[in-house]
């Protein structure tokens, strides 16, 4: 089946986007000999960096590389502020929902969302409920995954409020191609990113109880074999804070310190790269060893800021999803800027009908998945394949939704025999400080596979520098 | 600093200062057997495992002690915690945990020597080749410490690798004089009777002050000599006194809390040793007070670990 998808650096075949013509004209300018070298200069010097990934989880079989594709995906400043806007629209009404929830619940008594929804979900946390946070804000780092579709419209496909990764690739990925091509920078205007960690730490002062003034934040890791930990020490180490294993923490009078040489030090926020249910061996799973005893007292005591923080599962699940634009009409009284993707949500038994009858043109996602796992891609499925999806969906069909195939906009992209298009999404991080705040950029995750709509890392995706033109 | 980051930093240059001096005793072990009377040979022998309290050990894995048997269980033991193949390795485990926190020249450095170390075959370390080892061993350690004297900040993590590289050869400088003295005199009547030359040589340059004795002396080998160079002798630095200066400056420049008792010890030691007598410390017998001294070290390391690495 040909398909159309909205192609990022062409408005037709032979004509190039406005944003796009400085850098086409030096891919033309410049030989392809050297654009071959730069790339393996590229892939030596991520090989290098590779060594490190690898070598941290070498206990627990290698880490592969994430490949990355010297290409860059270019945004025009005027529609980065409309995505902006957008974003900060987004994340406000996020916050404010999750802050509703834990409180007064006006959106539940006003039946915009079903009660059992929020209530009965997983991630729903009662220690949560009557706790005020500075700034009310839940989920002080949040990434947003954007998709275009045919005619280039935006859409968010996911919400990512718990513990989003990935920002590292941002700007290890910018100080790649600046080392790279840096005549590529001098002959436009590139907004910069590598600011990231100073606002991050600034985002993260912010969530610290109101009587600190120099707040101490640290940056808590599950350790070395996390697969993200990498990220975890590049970001303590850019924000000149300390790496902190839950070993390292400890709770006395209500109060959480660090153990220092020169004795505990008081903690006032910690950001926390690990899940809540791993967070507090006392309060959650027992047999956690990554996290600190009494560290949710502590934090309903008011004494120690999390971010992000606890019980924000709830509102960034695939089930919640489709609520999204409904809470922003709700608590802010404004139509949504960018769009959800049509949900089905196969608890409802028309959605289901609509699903099973349509299987076969349509993307089914569990609600809690994530990494572009347990899913189902109808077009691209064998007829044993649907069947046996079926049946799963029959048998438990609240734990899924789903949308169309998104025909995902392409990018130009490195391949074996050249230059071709693939498909890319991209996740921009959204802090939510004293006011939210966006880097101009994010990550661009491309599916280097041809047809692949799939740009999971973990499913063979690469990722590509993300640039904002002025 | 964290208490977990300066434990690391802390281990790591007390296991390669470990790895070094390994090298050193079964060098000059090596060296001994080539010279040494029949009648000592054996002693020679159980010298390296006297020193490093792995006696035992070593007989529950090996029938009879020959140098081959001692150099595997000692060089290259995966399982012995007291051979060099495991001091590097867990240095390097340590490094790697705190790459962060220490250069990127000292962890190559640290990486390149644990990665020739496993590849190490057992017929290089443990025949004709073994003085090239060891050698190889006691360049890397220098050249550890090189880099980490060049390249890292004057700061905590610095002063951490510095306690545990000056406590450790204090710690390895005082048994190998306990042991080797006691091999080589017997008896308290054999001081200053007649000497086996080359067995206080091979003494002497297991800690790099041979031709330093001859600089200082310009004299013919005397046991009390030898006794006071690796005691006493604050110019020479592998020597007991020395190394305790060297633990003194490293743990006052550390900024800790409740540390009294561990800073108090330090000093302690290191006034001991400054203000020493080597005449004093032969009436009440060389053994006894390094003995004493050893249990004081061994007592300041635990301070240490209480004070500031977290250890409860």
């Amino acid at each position: 089946m040909e398909r159309h998808y909205y192609d990022e650096m062409h408005a037709a075949p032979d004509q190039v986007r406005g944003h796009y013509r400085a850098l086409a004209q030096w891919l033309a300018e410049t030989p392809p000999e050297r654009v071959l070298e730069k790339r393996r200069e590229a892939d030596l010097l991520f090989h290098r960096v590779g060594i490190t990934f690898a070598v941290y989880g070498d206990a627990q079989g290698a880490e592969r590389l994430i490949p990355f594709d010297t290409i860059p995906r270019i945004i025009p400043l005027a529609e980065w502020e409309l995505l902006v806007k957008g974003l900060t629209q987004r994340v406000t009404a996020l916050n404010r929902f999750l802050h509703d929830i834990y409180h007064g619940q006006e959106i539940l008594k006003a039946g915009v969302i079903p009660a059992e929804q929020v209530l009965t979900h997983d991630a729903y946390q009662v220690a949560m409920l009557g706790l005020d946070l500075p700034n009310e804000t839940y989920s002080q780092i949040a990434g947003i995954d954007l998709v275009r579709n045919q005619d280039g419209r935006w859409h968010v496909l996911e919400d990512n409020l718990r513990t989003p990764s990935g920002v590292s690739y941002m700007i290890e990925n910018r100080r790649m191609m600046m080392r790279l091509f840096p005549e590529l920078f001098a002959s436009q205007h590139v907004l910069p990113v590598e600011h990231y960690p100073t606002m991050l730490l600034e985002t993260l002062r912010a969530a610290a109880p109101r009587s600190r003034h120099e707040p101490t934040v640290v940056l808590l890791t599950p350790g070395p074999y996390n697969s993200a930990y990498f990220e975890h020490a590049f970001l303590a180490e850019e924000m000149g804070i300390e790496l902190v294993e839950g070993q390292d923490l400890l709770v006395k009078d209500g109060f959480v310190y660090m153990r220092t040489t020169g004795g505990p030090q008081r903690v006032d926020v910690i950001y926390r790269r690990m899940d809540d249910a791993y967070l507090d061996p006392l309060a959650f799973r027992v047999e956690s060893l990554l996290g600190v005893p009494g560290l949710l007292s502590a934090y309903r005591a008011g004494n120690v800021g999390l971010a992000n923080a606890i019980g924000t599962g709830v509102a960034d699940d695939k089930s919640t999803y489709p609520f999204v634009p409904d809470m922003i009409r709700f608590y802010l009284g404004e139509a949504p800027l960018i769009e959800n993707v049509p949900t089905w949500q196969c608890k409802r038994p028309d959605d289901l009908a609509h699903v099973l009858h349509n299987l076969a043109e349509l993307v089914v996602k569990e609600v809690q998945g994530s990494g572009g796992y347990g899913m189902l891609i109808g077009p691209a499925a064998t007829q044993a394949q649907l069947e046996a999806f079926r049946a799963r969906l029959q048998a438990n069909p609240s734990n899924y939704i789903a949308q169309p195939t998104l025909a995902l906009s392409t990018c130009p992209t490195f391949v074996e025999r050249g230059i071709a298009p693939r498909h890319v999404d991209l996740r921009p991080f959204v802090l939510s400080g004293k006011e939210v705040k966006i880097v101009p950029g994010g990550l661009t995750r491309v599916a280097l596979k041809q047809g692949s709509l799939v740009v999971n890392s973990s499913q063979g995706g690469g990722t590509k520098d993300t640039w904002v033109v002025d | 600093m964290l208490s977990r980051a300066a434990a690391r930093i802390y281990w790591m240059s007390r296991q390669i200062e470990r790895a070094e001096n390994l090298a050193r005793i079964l060098g000059v072990t090596s060296n001994l057997l080539l010279f040494g009377k029949p009648e000592v040979q054996e002693q020679n022998l159980l010298a390296p495992l006297s020193i490093t309290g792995a006696a035992e050990a070593f007989f529950a894995r090996h029938r009879a002690l020959t140098l081959p048997a001692l150099i595997t269980f000692l060089a290259l033991d995966e399982d012995n915690h007291s051979s060099i193949y495991y001091c590097i390795r867990m240095a390097r485990e340590n490094a790697h945990a705190m790459r962060g926190q220490i250069t990127s020249e000292m962890w190559e450095s640290l990486n390149a020597t644990w990665i020739e170390m496993r590849a190490m075959r057992h017929e290089q370390v443990t025949g004709a080749g073994a003085t090239r080892f060891f050698d190889w061993v006691k360049e890397r350690s220098h050249l550890f410490r090189g880099i980490t004297y060049g390249t890292i900040v004057r700061g905590e993590a610095f002063n951490f690798s510095r306690l545990g590289t000056f406590l450790e050869r204090a710690d390895n400088t005082a048994r190998i004089l306990d042991v080797k003295y006691h091999v080589l005199l017997p008896s308290v009547e054999d001081v200053g009777g007649a000497l086996d030359y080359y067995q206080w040589a091979a003494l002497l340059r297991s800690v790099s002050s041979f031709s330093t004795y001859r600089t200082l002396y310009h004299d013919q080998i005397y046991p009390i000599r030898v006794a006071e160079l690796l005691l006493l002798e604050r110019r020479m630095p592998r020597s007991i006194a020395a190394c305790l200066e060297q633990v003194r400056e490293a743990i006052g420049k550390i900024e800790g809390q409740n540390d009294q008792a561990a800073k108090r010890l330090a000093w302690e030691l290191y006034a001991r040793l400054t203000y020493a007598d080597v005449k004093e410390i032969f009436q009440g017998g060389l053994h006894e007070y390094l003995t004493a001294c050893l249990t004081d070290m061994d007592e300041l390391g635990h301070r240490i670990g209480r004070a500031y690495l977290g250890v409860v």
